[in-house]
């Protein structure tokens, strides 16, 4: 069987000239396919880029960004370093608990957010800032927060 | 100062490259392509441009041994996985003006008889992906890179590699292992990358900064980039203001500007009429200052006869309010959970550290845990595989050093006393 990241894999690859270099962006096309890296998914990228499960399995568990359970519609990708922190970026963290229901590292009941506590996301001159899936958004307030949020359903 | 890095970067479309063109873009590629490569490496060592990225080591130099190492192919890969916290200087370039990169690495590829190249882009800049990926298609529909560049039979592919969250892949044997598929853990040194790097082969890595300096470097001569800021180190510099200042921001200034000028005259002063308490002047792992320090030149040169580093220029400024053991500890956190777990050292002395200023920090610090906290960052200083752990250390004994009283509070009140 053909398997679905396999035509998409194939142009990834030829920007490298070792095949196992394709290893990290494969990694980014199985969590885009399945939203997550289940060990089905991990099995996928060891076949099609002939490298051991095991080793694709230790690759993907160093890296931060790959998901290793189910997440939410909406990953929120929220800095607390330090220059974030200073400008008050704890208490965001206590609201979304407070408002949504999800702690850190967890999904909310509704399966609407996943909350996870970045390190630095580069964007210190407009503390605090968040990722929410791949959109900036930066200068955030404990009152713009939810209104924010509120635009992700 | 004429703006070079951020030229163009408030036109809303400064990212596309009829405008980067219309300001004389790619002509210093142009230029370049009809220089030979050990011409253009003389000119960058003359310039003595230093390598933006934290280190600041002699581009030039750099280049010249990564030149003289007979083997092919070689690589050139920009390192662009800014992750040390504060730092977001790079990411006006990566996002409003790709171009001026892309130029730089096409003439840094032509110095080095490199025919490759790559971003290694952190996964945390997604719409930088995207915009970058599209300047490169619109250099190569033109012809300014990819085969036969511009007509000089040279070639230069470039493409961008996503990194994907890991502090440690910003240093450069760990981005090579991360961009050969593999986790991001250090090499040991010698070899250097100039001479066994990605798959073997001599490989230059450079920040997005550094790279970013050729086109404007090649266009006014070596002259005239040296009399630019520091005599010992020149050029313009990005630095990136953020906590407690009236205007943070990225803002190009000449090297060698005190952090002085950088937070009152540039920045407009400390917020809300409040006092300064201490400075990290050049991202988390650089040591902190106290107030009366900060009249030092910020440049590579200076910055260490001061008693810090310049770093990658990510001014941390932090008011009355702020309590340094706190920041101490959340910069310690950021370590430990970033260390590669390689060597001992780093990956168990850090999470040592880290426990004893949380009890410090929590109102259950011991009388004697400051003596602790200097023994542990001891034996990690000098002794782990690559600069993390050292960092890390250096974080812990500066900000006891400056600001002891402060730890000392904390242990003999059982909390924190600003609260």
């Amino acid at each position: 069987m053909k398997s679905q990241i396999a035509d998409e894999l194939e142009c990834v690859k030829a920007k490298y000239p070792a095949e196992r270099a394709a290893l990290l962006p494969a990694l980014y096309l199985a969590q885009r396919k399945y939203g997550w890296l289940s060990a089905e998914a991990m099995d996928e990228v060891s076949r099609e880029l002939r490298v051991p499960k095991a080793t694709v399995r230790g690759v993907a568990t160093f890296y931060a960004m790959y998901r290793h359970k189910q997440v939410g519609r909406n990953v929120i990708q929220l800095c607390t370093n330090v220059s974030c922190m200073i400008l008050g970026a704890e208490r965001l963290v206590d609201i979304i608990r407070e408002k949504y229901g999800v702690e850190p590292g967890g999904t909310s009941a509704d399966g609407r957010f996943s909350l996870v506590i970045m390190e630095c996301i580069g964007a210190c001159g407009t503390a605090p800032a968040m990722l929410v899936n791949t959109d900036f958004h930066e200068s955030l307030t404990q009152e713009n927060i939810v209104t924010i949020l509120e635009g992700y359903r | 100062m004429e703006k070079v890095l951020l030229a163009n970067i408030d036109n809303p479309k400064s990212a596309e490259i009829g405008v980067y063109e219309a300001s004389g873009g790619y002509d210093s590629l142009r230029k370049s392509l009809e220089l030979a490569p050990d011409d253009i490496i003389e000119t960058v060592k003359k310039a003595n441009l230093r390598g933006r990225g934290g280190a600041g080591f002699p581009t030039g130099m750099k280049w010249m041994f990564a030149s003289k190492d007979p083997k092919f192919p070689k690589y050139l890969v920009c390192n662009a996985d800014e992750g040390e916290p504060g730092t977001f200087k790079d990411r006006p370039i990566l996002e409003k003006n790709p171009h001026i990169l892309i130029e730089g690495m096409a003439i840094s590829g032509h110095a080095l008889k490199a025919e490759f190249g790559y971003i290694y882009l952190r996964g945390e800049y997604p719409a930088a992906k995207g915009i970058l990926e599209e300047a490169i298609r619109q250099a190569e529909a033109k012809g300014y890179i990819g085969d036969n560049m511009m007509g000089s039979g040279r070639n230069f592919k470039l493409a961008v590699h996503q990194g994907a969250g890991a502090y440690i892949c910003g240093e450069e044997t760990a981005l090579i292992e991360s961009l050969e598929g593999k986790k991001g853990h250090p090499r040991i040194k010698p070899p250097f990358p100039v001479n066994v790097g990605a798959w073997g082969m001599p490989t230059i890595v450079n920040n997005v900064e550094t790279l970013s300096n050729m086109p404007f470097l090649m266009r006014v001569g070596p002259e005239a980039y040296a009399a630019i800021g520091s005599k010992e180190c020149p050029g313009p510099k990005l630095f990136c203001v953020s906590g407690h200042v009236n205007k943070p921001g990225v803002y190009e200034l000449p090297m060698g500007v005190t952090l002085r000028e950088i937070i009152y005259d540039h920045c407009g002063g400390i917020k809300n009429g409040k006092t300064l308490k201490a400075v990290i002047p050049g991202g988390i792992s650089t040591p902190v200052l106290p107030p009366d320090k900060i009249d030092c030149p910020m440049d590579f040169v200076n910055m260490p006869k001061h008693g810090s580093m310049l770093g990658s220029g990510a001014v941390i400024v932090m008011d009355e309010s702020v309590c340094l053991v706190k920041v101490c500890l959340r910069a310690l956190k950021f370590f430990e959970h970033e260390s590669c777990g390689k060597c001992t050292p780093c990956r168990d002395g850090v999470s040592w550290l880290r426990q004893v200023l949380a009890r410090i920090e929590g109102g259950e610090g011991r009388p004697g845990d400051i003596e602790l906290l200097s023994e542990v960052a001891g034996n990690i200083t000098g002794k782990t595989f690559c600069p993390l752990g050292d960092g890390a250390a250096s974080v812990v004994l500066n900000f006891i050093k400056h600001f002891r009283d402060e730890f000392d509070m904390h242990i003999a009140r059982k909390g924190c006393p600003i609260k």
